[in-house]
């Protein structure tokens, strides 16, 4: 982003607006014209992420009771996610029991965190899964995630992917997982991809709309920084690395280029942008590492389930076992806990 | 406070929290020597003697107390290393690997002891030493044990140096420590290293470890002290490598401490690096690069990028997010595993910060800085509107504190990069290849980054061009530091030359038309500037001729005329191969005019042929090399290319011997230009006129003008100005042995490389009259890390 492209989008009219003090992202992101100098000519060194993403997180230690602290961020702000093609109605609805109750009861009593009624930040499963799962749900107050659009692969017309969508949401969904079409970025179609998630943005409605950008097959981190940027600018609500099918899925690195890419496009708009990292995080040190991540580069707005979510299936049960250990001080064994 | 905050409380704010590394093994270890610390000789811990207090500088609080070495210590330690040297030397480069490769896993095996230790004694963040500075001491280890092993094969010419004497600064204790122990052992020297007065217990510590893994007695001895023992070892007479590492002001009284005395020397010295953000750069990994270059080690560290310049069409948004960045770090309790920035090392450095900062304030300098707390600390700062006029941008300041200043194209940003008298690194952010290895070829600088900064590995050289110093330290070129080439000695030594009579001579004779020998500046024919000639002297003291009496302008004009022929350096080897051969070919046609003005000073007729012929053979033994004296690709870290370049030194005075008048000449001259070098030379004092005779032969070669300059006279008078002068890089004396020594020692000026010898020593016509040991020293070597993946 260059000092020209701040003068370009306030030539579009594109003016710094006010957040909502309470660092929600309520108020949805509006987006913007499609503005190719916001990227195109963005320079992103993946040596550099690299290092960066790699001493980041030696960098900062949490211990004790702040590290039992922050992984009970953690799992508000984890999407509990089941996306299996042998998902069934059931399954759904005991992932959902255990969205509800993340953490046995000694832990939660030993945390002192009784009166919290901690829960994950969502539920995230395949459409035809929503009503299960909005059943099950119901009265909790955690939102049903929907992936739609084709997903993971999303190479299905775009009307059908767009009736997904409005299916989704009409089953209850509150917000919605879209993939992107790799091949408008693979071949420098923007304007297409634009498009795309905009008529997405629109079938979403009230719905927040997360754009999955499949990272993992972009594999350039200029191509990352570009496909987040026009994302963005076509109104996703949260830029989100993986399915969690593809070859890689949510890395450090990647997710740093994503979130400089988010802060340019805050810096640029006024407009807040939330983030998910998907796929491949399975410990309690990934949690850590991801909110050290958010905090250093995006400060503590970033620690809310407003604006970052882990999208992650068996992250919770590490998290779990060490929380178990900083109450009893014992190591914990996973057959005394709920499964997911 | 552990007792009272709840989860709630830590999920509003969100903070770390505390997360202290425990330091008990190590306190309880220093109370275990309250006593005090003596010193290691010999393989044992003297009783310790006038002891000193060491601190914690985070805090305050004494750690230690460590011994004042005295000359009698120094004595004692350099006699125990004497004594152990030739058995060490003398033991199979394998042994010797064993017993290095033994350092390297004690090292490990104690990694966390000595972190620990090396953050209480110097300040720096636990994070640092514990995932930066002690892995880089074992890697230095096992490389070295490495060089060891396969010494002989790859060195198989070079012996060690001796004894070495070392001292070592408070920046990076141990890892200091570690690049001059290693190789030095490896190579099969012993050694007595001195460690800095601030930081001298990881250097005590690891000698009780040494001592653990069965290194010899007397192979590695440690004398603590101030800068009186530091001086004491370094000036000591059973010392015969000295290497230093620390303030250039250090640098240069070592310099003139030792001159004359023989003994080998190298100097890692301070900098003022540049780091250069171009337009096209990832900005974000540039700041990035700031934080891991200039506010590393509280910017104590020789190397790092202070001088930030940046190009002016993004200068708002790089200083943007440098000032975002900046309020992230944390400053704050050196064992804090969060920690970014400790204590400065000492309250006597942190008043330096201040009062420079102050300067810089008072000159205009806008300061935006994080948060320290009270105590020994000093926030990040970033100084902005700061000229290179400024105090900022020229000092060295040894803190955290980074200044910045803008440029309009590449041109200007090496102008400003090289706007300094130091050397020794530079960091260049660009996504342009083209533009990147272009800069860095043209800055002046050992070491260059390519977007990275602070890269460090055992198998890559390390070490400064100017005033930040001579000799590498790490890979096969920090080796070649800690070796010696078989040095010629003379029967008898050269003598003072007779004193040179500027009054009309005895009748010169001849039947040819005269001839008059001018001196040879810019490629152009020129009068002496004091207007006199001096009667050169042929066979039985008869005159055969003039020669111009330069003195110290004519080499000012030379030293200019080379500085302005800069483009040989640029050429190809291939294209000053081409001239050299050319250069040969035009005198072998002139051979015999050459072979009777030799005759003319006495030679016979076969002595030179003799002569004539092996300058031809020698001119085409450097033509042949001008082209092939590669580099390396050094093995570093994975995903990098680690380029060793060899670079002319640049401008090079070369003082001939008596002897060999035309051969001496061509064997010094030669290797310089065919590396690149301008030159400016001193011939033969007695005998000038066969060196004056190639001025001809140059002209007719395409030889570009500047390139070879030629300055005849006094030769002791003419070296010293040269010596003297700031804008030389290098000077190779061949005279008298005091001549030598004072060589040495005006040298000290701007550090200058320097090579001298007896000039009797060597036989020119012989082997040692050339070989690859003359493009050594002909060249530096620039260091180009580029890190790649996309």
């Amino acid at each position: 982003m260059t000092a020209e492209t701040v003068e370009l989008a306030h030539a579009l009219g594109v003016g710094a607006a006010e957040r909502p003090a309470d660092g929600s992202n309520a108020h949805r992101n509006p987006g913007t014209p499609l503005m190719l100098e916001m990227f195109a000519a963005h320079a992103v060194n993946r040596s550099a992420a690299e290092r960066r993403a790699a001493t980041l997180v030696l960098r900062r230690s949490v211990k004790k009771i702040w590290q039992a602290g922050w992984l009970v961020n953690a799992i508000r702000c984890i999407d509990l996610t089941t996306l299996a093609g042998d998902d069934t109605a059931d399954r759904v609805t005991r992932l959902c029991a255990k969205a509800r109750r993340p953490l046995a009861r000694h832990i939660v009593e030993g945390l002192g965190i009784a009166e919290m009624n901690l829960t994950t930040g969502a539920v995230c499963v395949y459409p035809t899964m929503v009503a299960a799962a909005v059943r099950a749900l119901s009265g909790s107050g955690i939102p049903v995630a929907s992936v739609a659009t084709g997903f993971p692969a999303g190479l299905m017309p775009l009307p059908l992917r767009l009736a997904e969508i409005r299916y989704a949401v009409d089953q209850g969904a509150a917000e919605i997982d879209i993939v992107i079409t790799r091949e408008h970025v693979l071949n420098g179609n923007w304007s297409a991809l634009y498009d795309e998630v905009c008529a997405m943005r629109e079938a979403c409605g009230p719905a927040h709309m997360k754009a999955i950008l499949a990272t993992g097959d972009l594999e350039t981190l200029r191509n990352v920084y570009a496909a987040s940027m026009v994302a963005m600018q076509a109104g996703a609500d949260f830029i989100k690395t993986s399915t969690g099918k593809e070859g890689i899925n949510a890395t450090l690195p990647v997710s740093l280029v994503m979130l400089r890419a988010l802060r340019d496009y805050g810096d640029l708009t006024g407009h807040v942008v939330g983030f998910k990292p998907a796929g491949g995080m399975r410990t309690a040190k990934d949690a850590l590492n991801w909110q050290v991540l958010m905090k250093e580069e995006l400060g503590n707005d970033w620690l809310s389930p407003h604006l970052f979510r882990l999208g992650a299936s068996s992250m919770l049960a590490d998290i779990e076992r060490q929380l178990d250990h900083h109450v009893t001080g014992r190591y914990a064994a996973s057959s005394r806990h709920a499964l997911a | 406070m552990n007792s009272t905050i709840t989860i709630a409380d830590i999920l509003a704010r969100m903070e770390y929290g505390p997360a202290p590394e425990d330091p008990s093994i190590v306190s309880d270890w220093l109370t275990r020597h309250q006593a005090g610390f003596g010193h290691f000789i010999d393989g044992c811990f003297a009783a310790p003697t006038d002891p000193f207090e060491v601190a914690n500088p985070a805090t305050g609080a004494p750690l230690a107390r460590v011994s004042q070495g005295s000359a009698a210590d120094v004595d004692a330690a350099v006699a125990a290393a004497r004594a152990a040297q030739p058995k060490w030397a003398a033991m199979p480069g394998h042994e010797r690997a064993r017993h290095l490769y033994a350092l390297a896993r004690h090292v490990q095996q104690h990694a966390r002891f000595l972190a620990v230790l090396e953050t209480m004694d110097n300040g720096k963040p636990i994070r640092e030493s514990r995932d930066i500075d002690i892995p880089l001491v074992v890697r230095h280890f096992y490389h070295h044990a490495g060089w060891a092993e396969i010494l002989a094969d790859e060195f198989p010419d070079a012996r060690p140096h001796g004894v070495c004497g070392q001292v070592i600064p408070w920046n990076f204790p141990l890892l200091m420590l570690a690049w001059k122990v290693a190789p030095a052992l490896a190579a099969g020297n012993t050694v007595v290293l001195k460690p800095a007065e601030y930081t001298p217990l990881t250097a005590l510590a690891f000698a009780g470890i040494a001592h653990e893994a069965g290194l010899p007695k007397g192979v590695l001895n440690i004398v603590t002290g101030d800068g009186r023992t530091g001086a004491a070892l370094t000036g000591h007479d059973g010392v015969d490598k000295v290497a230093f590492t620390g303030s250039t002001e250090v640098g240069r009284q070592i310099r003139r401490q030792i001159a004359g005395s023989g003994k080998a020397l190298t100097l890692e010295l301070g900098g003022k690096s540049p780091f250069i953000v171009f337009a096209d750069a990832d900005l974000d990994a540039a700041v990035e690069g700031v934080v891991e270059s200039t506010w590393f080690n509280q910017g104590q560290v020789c190397c790092a990028g202070a001088r930030l310049l940046v190009a002016e069409a993004v200068v708002p948004r790089f200083e943007a997010l440098l000032k975002a960045r900046l309020s992230t770090l944390i400053t704050a309790d050196p064992l804090d595993k969060s920690t970014d920035i400790g204590a400065i090392v000492h309250p006597v450095q942190l008043a330096r910060i201040r009062a420079l900062v102050a300067q810089g304030v008072a000159e205009g300098a806008q300061l935006h800085q994080g948060q320290a707390p009270e105590g020994c600390f000093y926030p990040p700062t970033l100084a902005t509107g700061v000229a290179p006029a400024s105090t900022l941008a020229c000092e060295e300041i040894f803190g955290p504190v980074a200044t910045l200043t803008t440029f309009r194209t590449p041109s200007e940003a090496v102008a400003l990069a090289n706007n300094t008298r130091y050397g020794l690194a530079a960091t260049i952010w660009s996504e342009n290849i083209n533009l990147a290895i272009d800069i860095a070829a043209k800055v002046k600088a050992g070491v260059v980054w390519i977007n990275a900064a602070n890269l460090f590995d055992a198998g890559a050289g390390f070490g400064g061009y100017r005033e930040s110093g001579f000799g590498r330290e790490g890979g096969r070129e920090g080796m070649g530091a800690y070796l010696r080439d078989a040095r010629p000695t003379a029967k008898k030594a050269e003598a003072v030359p007779v004193a040179l009579q500027a009054t009309p001579a005895d009748a010169i004779g001849g039947t040819g038309i005269d001839r008059t020998a001018k001196l040879y500046v810019g490629g152009r024919q020129v009068r002496p500037d004091c207007g006199y000639s001096y009667a050169v002297l042929g066979a039985k003291e008869r005159p055969i001729g003039l020669a111009g009496l330069g003195n110290r302008k004519d080499i000012r004009n030379a030293v200019e005329a080379a500085r302005k022929a800069q483009g040989w350096g640029a050429q190809t080897g291939h294209n000053r191969a081409q001239i050299l051969y050319y250069t040969a070919e035009n005198l072998s046609a002139r051979a015999v005019e050459f072979e009777a003005r030799l005759k003319q000073f006495g030679h016979s007729a076969v002595a030179a042929r003799d002569e004539v012929e092996i300058s031809i053979r020698r001119i085409f033994w450097y033509a042949a090399w001008a082209d092939k004296f590669d580099g390396a690709v050094h093995q570093t870290k994975s995903n990098h290319v680690t380029l060793a370049m060899n670079e002319p030194l640049g401008t090079l005075g070369i003082a001939c011997p008596a002897r060999a008048p035309l051969l001496g000449f061509v064997s010094l001259v030669l290797p310089a230009i065919a590396m690149g070098n301008r030159v400016v030379a001193i011939p033969s004092q007695p005998h000038p006129l066969a060196a004056t005779d190639l001025y001809q032969v140059f002209d007719t070669s395409d030889l570009p003008a500047g390139v070879v300059n030629i300055v005849t006279g006094e030769l002791d008078a003419l070296a010293k100005t040269l010596a003297e002068h700031d804008d030389v890089e290098g000077i190779w004396y061949f005279g008298t042995v005091e001549g030598g020594t004072m060589i040495e020692r005006a040298s000290a000026g701007n550090l200058k490389q320097t090579w001298t010898e007896d000039g009797a020593a060597r036989d020119w016509g012989g082997r040692d009259g050339q070989g690859q040991a003359f493009l050594s020293r002909a060249t530096q070597v620039k260091n180009i890390w580029i890190p790649y993946g996309e």
